[in-house]
């Protein structure tokens, strides 16, 4: 490897020049749609582009605070946090009711990951005609239930690998000690596989949070979410850009700010889930 | 233990996993129920008519341009896109596989565009491409020496490129991280017994690492393929499937059919269609890759 003759201090220069252009060419949309939001409408109409605004001015959050837009992100909060909390719920349930009692067999297991294939765009019809006729077209239960259900395969695929990980001397002891099977689950199981309830919520999360085309077709006024009101700005005309780059931000910034606290156990998830498999 | 004990036990680890598998049949089986029964009929805007129609609506597919078009249209984002974002993640992988200070800031940067909804994705990449006040028509200005005036979104030539740079953008981190983590656990002495005895790079990847790595990069594939397979929102932000149908994929083809023509009994037709082909692709897949145990 012709690396290898350069000298050690050439060599390190070098990664950090690819990894700086490398990180610059992937953070530069995410810095240009943040910008953007700080613009006037004549720094966004400007010609040539202006690359930073003079100041970072708030006018365009404003308008989404006045109109009520903004009103979409904590539409966004309550299903993907409701949805996350159930999802994680059952699925570690069901993932411990696979890892410790075999329950289904291999077939079981098998068929809840294979429904992660499931395609949305080839269930949301019938999904919808079903959820007109009980009424739960643009309501808060309505998508929990499908966010829910569609994080299961994942939760349970994941947690399968954390639970395996627990000792199973730990659950014994504590069934010795009286604790019931329930009790074993919330005082042992839990508690154990923190870790990986933590890594995987994240993820959950951030699914329901960016989720668009369910959103898309079974809400309509009073529960939109953030990614569906940002289409909302896509009028072909260009006026909008405030707006989409804002309400963008404002959707935006919760993830950024979830995955920052959780990067711990977020780095740890990713590698565990992919090794695990 | 008396039997009582025992008995409430026995039931437990059904009754743990009734809730996940109720949710998942209530939304996985009833759709695909419905919808194979609905494709036997002809349902449309107009017309309720619940007679069974027998293959009408499955002949009407094998005539369908359009929906043959969208599919080709999927295949061919899913081409390009997968491989690319799986070398450059790669690539990248590599490059932030030996320690160096401040590794981990990189890695947190780099993980943005993944961790952003697809919509917002799909929206920042028309801001950055608009033909005027966009940055990247600017940018391309600096090495032409002159106004350059593309119309990422519109021209027909130019789509594509649009796609495709927004999808790899957004998921060659999540390549990346995954690779990173698998390349990290390949055991070291191998590969420096392998330098020591004179291997090359590329006979070392071949033959240590790639078979260490290939369950972690096969469920990556698997993943991403099946993902950029039922692609919708990017496109729906970048071009809503124009110009005309030029960029539609199947997700949005059936959207379209469904939602915007309100043809129920061939929208589920489609459904029943890139179901079963999915089913076979995975299974597939599944095989070949060595995936199942």
């Amino acid at each position: 490897m012709s690396a290898t003759r350069r000298s050690p201090g050439m060599r390190l220069a070098f990664r950090y020049l690819a990894a700086a252009l490398i990180t610059v060419v992937f953070v530069f949309p995410v810095y240009w749609l943040f910008i953007i939001s700080f613009k006037t409408p004549d720094e966004i109409f400007a010609f040539p582009p202006v690359w930073y605004p003079k100041s970072l001015q708030l006018a365009n959050y404003h308008v989404l605070f006045k109109d009520g837009d903004a009103a979409t992100v904590g539409n966004s909060l309550i299903l993907a946090s409701v949805s996350t909390f159930f999802a994680m719920i059952l699925g570690t349930i069901a993932a411990y009711s696979l890892v410790r009692f075999k329950t289904g067999g291999e077939n079981l297991a098998v068929w809840i990951i294979s429904q992660r294939m499931m395609p949305p765009v080839a269930i949301v019809f019938p999904l919808f005609l079903a959820y007109v006729f009980i009424g739960w077209v643009d309501s808060y239960v309505g998508l929990i239930v499908l966010y829910t259900a569609f994080s299961l395969p994942y939760v349970i695929w994941m947690m399968r690998g954390y639970i395996e990980d627990i000792p199973l001397e730990l659950e014994e002891s504590a069934l010795v000690d009286g604790c019931s099977r329930w009790e074993v689950l919330w005082k042992v199981v839990f508690p154990m596989a923190r870790a990986g309830l933590f890594a995987t919520a994240v993820f959950t999360f951030v699914f329901a949070w960016n989720e668009f085309l369910f959103a898309l077709v079974l809400t309509r006024t009073e529960v939109t979410t953030y990614t569906v009101q940002v289409t909302h700005y896509f009028g072909g005309q260009s006026n909008f850009w405030a707006k989409i780059a804002a309400m963008s931000v404002l959707g935006t910034i919760p993830v950024f700010f979830t995955v920052a606290v959780m990067q711990r156990f977020l780095v740890r998830g990713i590698s565990m889930g992919a090794v695990k498999g | 233990m008396s039997a009582t004990v025992i008995r409430p036990d026995r039931n437990f680890k059904y009754w743990i996993i009734a809730p996940a598998v109720f949710l998942l049949l209530a939304v996985g089986l009833f759709p695909l129920i419905y919808s194979l029964i609905v494709s036997f009929m002809r349902i449309d805007m107009m017309d309720t008519d619940t007679s069974f129609a027998g293959l009408y609506n499955y002949k009407q597919l094998f005539r369908d341009a359009r929906l043959w078009q969208s599919l080709l249209h999927t295949l061919i984002i899913t081409a390009i896109a997968l491989p690319l974002e799986l070398i450059l993640g790669l690539a990248m992988a590599y490059l932030f596989l030996e320690k160096m200070p401040g590794r981990q800031i990189f890695v947190s940067l780099l993980v943005l565009p993944t961790i952003i909804s697809p919509i917002v994705a799909g929206a920042t990449w028309r801001l950055l491409l608009d033909n005027q006040y966009g940055p990247i028509n600017q940018i391309l200005g600096w090495f032409a020496g002159e106004r350059v005036n593309l119309l990422w979104t519109i021209s027909p030539t130019l789509v594509y490129p649009a796609i495709i740079f927004c999808e790899i953008w957004q998921w060659t981190p999540f390549m990346f991280l995954i690779l990173l983590a698998a390349l990290s656990n390949v055991d070291k002495s191998q590969t420096e017994a392998a330098e020591i005895d004179g291997a090359s790079f590329w006979r070392s990847f071949r033959y240590i690492v790639l078979p260490a790595i290939w369950p972690v990069m096969a469920i990556a594939i698997l993943i991403r393929g099946l993902d950029l397979f039922r692609i919708f929102d990017i496109i729906w932000a970048l071009t809503m499937g124009g110009p005309g149908t030029m960029t539609e994929t199947i997700s949005v083809y059936t959207y379209n059919q469904g939602f915007k023509q309100f043809e129920t009994s061939y929208t589920a037709a489609i459904a029943f269609l890139i179901i079963a082909m999915l089913t076979i692709i995975v299974t597939w897949a599944i095989r070949r890759m060595g995936l199942a145990k």
